[in-house]
């Protein structure tokens, strides 16, 4: 019984509530590895997952929806870029600004747009031939919305621009020692605004991801945090965007489990204490955290504003 | 000239962010009763902090506008902005301050000595700390939920029924528990699958909740706090083969297809008594209770869902008997707490002071919370 819980229920779950996460610390991935920490990730998830929210339910058009969440994205991550690269802000509290700014716009718009909380229809399930139908296998990877899918597809293709483009070197090479990047031609500040831009961009897309296609709702703080696991994330899979993955499914499955505690309760016949279920996600990510650090290291430059000749 | 372009942004960014969280209207009659009230989640939100809002609009609405003024500010799920919002509506002198969230009850604690000439108002606890001016204010929302597994469990044909709760705490876990009650009253073969998520506000969390329990075959889903909306989507999304009970407020907006019938909270019944009492001179030291039979508690029906005319019968009287005390509404191991509240409902309506402090077991305190 247990295993069958886990098999379909839990995993199908766990894949579920990993998205938001994945498609925010695959961004938030970009932007440390060319040395910007980004905070506002939270407020930037609010803003994308309204203006989503606030689109579908005006055009009932989720490719808009999407559009307008991208859009989103794109203008709080040049913000975010300016305010970093630009001006040099300290980042930590910037960032911090940009949460505030995002959480008290989302819910002052939907407020003034929305009123009360109104379902709108988000993306449907997606029925992919032969696959879908698979024992076991297809409950759990392939029932699933195109966004789930969307997310999960932005790993390999992160690690293989990271990885294996000229494009990923310059990011790598402005994250570890930005003067030697700058001495070899690189645009330190062009390479930075590209990569908070599309952390921005992932942010708002991990936002519609809840608001358009998990949820299909919006309210005050619907992310509740998540923006900030997001950037834990990051640290726990070490700037690696598999890593970065499995962060964020072991999260999300511990989380899972969670839902479930009473049934694994009765099938194993004893009682797992609320509380323990509770924390138990935020333990293991902690423990693993501790773990992942004693073995790497952060980008050189993460947090430190560049200035040529410095 | 950077750092103070840096700081000008920064403080333009916080300056629209602080927006909504301020309905401040400074009221300059002396004889208008002034109330400031804060609340950890949307006073839209279809669930606690929109009850309280309700009820507030309501009392304005039956003072007049001149009499009766009140400011509030909403999704303050940081605690210790609650503090600052609580400490600097006092030295304004309010004449009465409600912490509404079971979670401000330790920064309440601190604050409230500081100003005895202040009246405070926190729920849902029983817990005046000792204190003359501090009034604690809870539901007795097992009542409600027992009407609601009454009717779920009339109405289920799959046989389970899921719950979505928040923190096992407070009104939410007397929800539960009633309802868990009201559908063994029916019948104790039904199944009834509860899931705590442990969070007041986690949307994603909640609407996996629900994926979980229809994934279990339950045809009737509930669920107390904000976070309940992913829960109601996720039953929409069924297209009328799940339905919803709501708790807290009328949830048939959220989903009319759906919702049968939502327990109301109006604690306008109990803030009038307050009100009154603090004008006569009384800062608090009384706990008050919200109930079927003050009609602070309230089934509301979704008009737009027919139900037999047989089973509206036999709510009716089950609400009767709830009220005359005929119907355990929680189980055994939780009556001895019911059994208290029950007893301060009864008292509600006289002076009689009951500053208890044996309401330890609901403080729910980790975040937002009712």
């Amino acid at each position: 019984m247990l295993d069958e819980i886990f098999r379909t229920t839990v995993l199908a779950s766990a894949i579920r509530l990993a998205t938001p996460y994945i498609f925010a610390s695959m961004g938030e991935t970009f932007s440390q590895r060319s040395g910007v920490l980004n905070l506002g990730v939270e407020g930037i998830m609010l803003l994308g997952a309204f203006a989503s929210y606030y689109t579908v339910l005006e055009t009932g058009s989720l490719v808009l929806g999407l559009l307008a969440a991208i859009g989103t994205g794109l203008l709080m991550g040049l913000v975010t870029a300016f305010v970093s690269v630009t001006l040099k802000a300290e980042q930590g509290i910037s960032g911090i600004g940009i949460y505030l700014f995002g959480l008290g716009l989302s819910e002052m718009l939907f407020k003034r747009l929305v009123g009360t909380p109104t379902h709108v229809k988000g993306f449907p399930k997606v029925d992919i031939p032969v696959l879908t139908d698979l024992p076991v296998l297809g409950e759990v990877l392939f029932n699933h919305n195109i966004m789930i899918y969307l997310a999960f597809l932005t790993v390999p293709l992160s690690a293989c621009i990271l990885n294996r483009t000229t494009l990923g070197l310059q990011i790598r090479a402005v994250g570890q020692t930005p003067e030697a990047a700058d001495a070899m031609g690189i645009s330190v500040a062009r390479v930075r605004y590209f990569t908070v831009t599309l952390g921005g961009v992932m942010s708002s897309l991990a936002g519609a991801s809840l608001s358009i296609a998990l949820v299909n709702f919006f309210q005050g703080n619907l992310t509740a945090g998540q923006g900030f696991i997001a950037v834990a994330l990051v640290y726990f899979g070490a700037w690696r965007p598999y890593w970065v993955m499995a962060g964020a499914m072991l999260f999300s499955t511990v989380n899972a489990l969670q839902l479930q505690i009473k049934t694994i309760e009765s099938a194993l016949s004893f009682d797992i204490p609320d509380e323990f279920a509770v924390m138990a996600p935020y333990v293991v990510t902690i423990l693993t955290l501790i773990i992942a650090s004693q073995r790497v290291e952060q980008p050189t430059a993460l947090t430190k504003p560049f200035e040529r000749g410095e | 000239m950077r750092k103070f372009f840096v700081a000008a942004l920064l403080v333009v960014l916080l300056a629209v962010a602080a927006l909504p969280a301020n309905h401040a209207e400074p009221v300059e009659a002396q004889d208008t009763f002034r109330v400031a009230v804060v609340m950890p989640s949307a006073t839209n939100d279809l669930a606690f902090s929109q009850s309280m809002y309700d009820a507030l609009v309501t009392i304005q609405e039956e003072m007049g506008e001149d009499n009766f003024e009140f400011v509030f500010q909403e999704g303050t799920f940081v605690v210790d902005d609650a503090a600052i919002a609580l400490r600097e509506w006092a030295l304004e002198g309010y004449d009465l301050i409600i912490a509404h969230g079971s979670q401000y009850g330790a920064v309440l604690e601190e604050i409230a000595p500081d100003f005895p000439d202040v009246s405070f108002a926190w729920g849902t606890d029983s817990d005046t700390f000792g204190l003359d001016n501090v009034f604690a204010y809870e539901a007795a929302s097992d009542q409600g939920g027992f009407v609601n597994g009454f009717l779920a469990a009339n109405l289920s044909e799959s046989g389970v029924i899921g719950v979505v709760g928040p923190v096992e705490a407070g009104d939410a876990k007397l929800y539960v528990d009633g309802f868990v009650q009201g559908v063994a009253y029916v019948d104790e073969e039904l199944e009834v699958n509860v899931n705590y998520i442990g969070s007041f506000s986690d949307v994603a969390l909640a609407t996996e909740a629900a994926e979980a329990h229809i994934a279990n075959d339950a045809d009737i889903l509930t669920g107390s706090a904000q976070m309940v909306v992913g829960a109601v989507g996720v039953a929409i999304e069924e297209e009328g083969d799940v339905l919803w009970f709501g708790t807290q407020a009328n949830q048939t907006e959220l989903a009319p297809e759906i919702v049968v019938a939502s327990q109301v909270y109006h604690w306008e019944v109990i803030l009038t008594d307050m009100i009154e009492l603090i004008q006569d001179g009384t800062l608090g030291g009384e706990t008050y209770s919200i109930n079927l039979e003050n009609e602070g508690l309230v089934i509301e029906f979704n008009e737009d869902f027919e139900l037999d005319e047989e089973l509206l019968a036999e709510v009716d009287a089950l609400i009767e008997e709830i009220i005359a005390g005929d119907v355990q509404t929680l189980p055994e191991e939780d009556m001895d707490d019911g059994e208290d509240d029950e007893e301060m409902d009864d008292e509600e309506d006289t002076d009689g002071a009951d500053d208890s402090d044996d309401g330890e077991d609901d403080d729910g305190e980790d975040e937002e919370s009712s």
